[in-house]
């Protein structure tokens, strides 16, 4: 049975097409006004890389914040769930994971067949969140992929001493202004993302390992190592598949279980 | 004669009043440089040219602030809570609650009978409730800080911003604006959402009366009645005195208890 999951966030919309036993294909496009047509991009690009046709998916599990537009899918499912299942199926030994988006972090705990036993979701505050890495790059004239190799050439350490996005801005422009380094501040700025989300995950009552960072800002290395120091515990990353996928992988895994 | 001066450098401005004998010279205000030390000189200059008096002719002065530890040239520095605190209760001899709403920071302070500190708390974590929210804000709307209180009497049907977080917030404005929202409605939700954040605060201290309120942002009507109405409670207006003053205006006051030895809080 051919089945597909699609994971609709504030950036990006993610799609994965699964074959009962493997990813037959996958896309992320950007997110649009209108959830629909960027969960339908999606879809389209995944199958077009699967090479099938709309006819041959029995089922679709749609997730993410735009999940209730998606008119195309067959059920909805809650994003925690989905990640869970997605990042389980990846790594078995997962027992925290720590998903990091656009516009939210999460941190689930999971017991050792996979469900999920608890849970902790900022989307209030924007520290803590890509958004943060995303306005802090526009300071710093920087592309958000590259931020991860460009803070590894940092030679001093820094501190940011502000949590919120709107105060760290004004710190970056006045730590340019005397004359620190970009990968000093990109550093410092890695470590503040980092330090704010593990804090959150601690206080799910410990963190358990294995350690399992998903999300688009697991893909910026400068941020996976502090995480990695700031838990105390190595980070795993997915092998062969983008962590962005996570999500929509757990969404279509589900679409096969039903 | 000898004069006293009170010296507020804020992040946004930077506050000079000048007093003798318990009564007001003269008052200035200006723009926050990038060093404090800067600001607290220009806005001193500029109060003195205004006064007609050299440097010499200040016997005390009184530093309050952000910046206050980085200015030279005054006698002691204070807490910008105590300031507050003193210069509310000079100009309202009743009050009891005092909301400063500063530029990056918010405070709520509680005074007891006889005026001295009873409880305070700030929030200068979080932009959100602070003067920050408001300029980030005015920057999106693309009109003055200072006119955004107006837009709430004119508005009938406020927008309601879902976000406490101003980055947030400032996305649930951009769509509002591409929505065809008028700027009344847009602005006056903007001074909404502002007091929910600010009555949070107010809250947690159970704010007694007299309530006043000081900083920039009192001189915001939309603020100040949406205010009122969350906590549910009256707020009295600081008459005849520039509420953004009263720091700088407490710090004056202080100068003043400590050249005649004086010490009454």
């Amino acid at each position: 049975m051919i089945t597909a999951g699609c994971d609709v966030g504030s950036q990006t919309a993610k799609a994965v097409i699964w074959d009962g036993e493997k990813i037959i294909g996958q896309a992320i496009t950007a997110s649009r006004a209108k959830p629909e047509e960027a969960g339908i991009e999606a879809l389209n690009r995944a199958m077009q890389a699967a090479e099938i046709s709309k006819n041959q998916i029995q089922k679709i599990v749609a997730t993410g914040y735009g999940k209730e537009l998606l008119g195309f899918a067959n059920s909805t499912e809650s994003e925690i769930v989905c990640h869970a299942k997605g990042a389980f199926h990846k790594i078995p030994s997962a027992r925290t994971i720590i998903d990091i988006g656009g516009q939210d972090a999460k941190a689930i705990k999971l017991d050792g067949s996979g469900q999920v036993k608890r849970y902790i979701y900022n989307d209030k505050c924007a520290a803590g969140t890509g958004r943060f890495l995303q306005i802090m790059a526009e300071a710093l004239d920087v592309k958000l992929e590259e931020m991860g190799e460009i803070g590894k050439k940092s030679t001093e350490k820094i501190i940011i001493s502000n949590q919120c996005v709107i105060f760290a801005e004004t710190e970056v422009v006045s730590l340019i202004n005397s004359g620190k380094s970009v990968p000093d501040i990109l550093n410092a700025l890695h470590t503040a993302v980092a330090n704010r989300v593990a804090a959150m995950a601690k206080s799910l009552g410990g963190i358990e390992p294995d350690v399992v960072m998903t999300g688009g800002v697991a893909k910026n290395s400068g941020v996976f190592f502090a995480l990695s120091e700031a838990n105390k515990f190595p980070l795993l990353k997915f092998d062969g598949l983008d962590p962005q996928l996570s999500g929509a992988l757990g969404a279509a895994l589900i679409a096969a279980e039903k | 004669m000898k004069y006293v001066a009170g010296c507020d450098v804020g992040s946004l401005t930077s506050k000079f009043v000048i007093m003798i004998k318990g009564k007001i010279v003269c008052e200035e205000i200006i723009k926050s440089r990038p060093k404090p030390q800067e600001s607290a000189e220009t806005v001193m200059d500029k109060a003195l040219q205004k006064a007609g008096l050299k440097k010499e002719n200040i016997s005390f002065c009184v530093g309050t602030g952000y910046g206050r530890e980085q200015i030279s040239f005054v006698n002691k520095s204070v807490s910008e809570i105590t300031c507050h605190g003193k210069g509310a209760r000079w100009l309202m001899p009743t009050a009891k609650t005092i909301i400063d709403i500063g530029g990056q920071d918010c405070k709520v302070i509680k005074l007891d009978s006889s005026g001295k500190i009873d409880k305070f708390i700030t929030n200068d974590k979080c932009a959100s409730g602070t003067g920050r929210f408001l300029e980030v804000m005015a920057k999106v709307l693309n009109v003055e800080i200072n006119d955004l209180g107006k837009f709430s009497a004119k508005s009938k049907t406020p927008i309601t911003l879902a976000s406490t977080c101003t980055v947030w917030a400032q996305a649930d404005i951009i769509k509002y604006i591409n929505s065809g929202y008028s700027l009344d409605d847009i602005g006056a939700g903007i001074n909404i959402a502002m007091a929910n954040r600010v009555a949070m605060l107010v809250s947690t201290l159970k704010p007694e009366k007299d309530i006043c309120m000081t900083g920039g942002v009192a001189k915001n009507e939309g603020v100040f009645t949406a205010l009122e109405g969350i906590i549910g409670q009256r707020i009295k207006h600081i008459r005849k005195f520039d509420p953004q003053m009263v720091g700088a205006l407490g710090a004056a006051l202080l100068a003043s208890e400590s050249l005649t030895g004086e010490v009454k809080i």
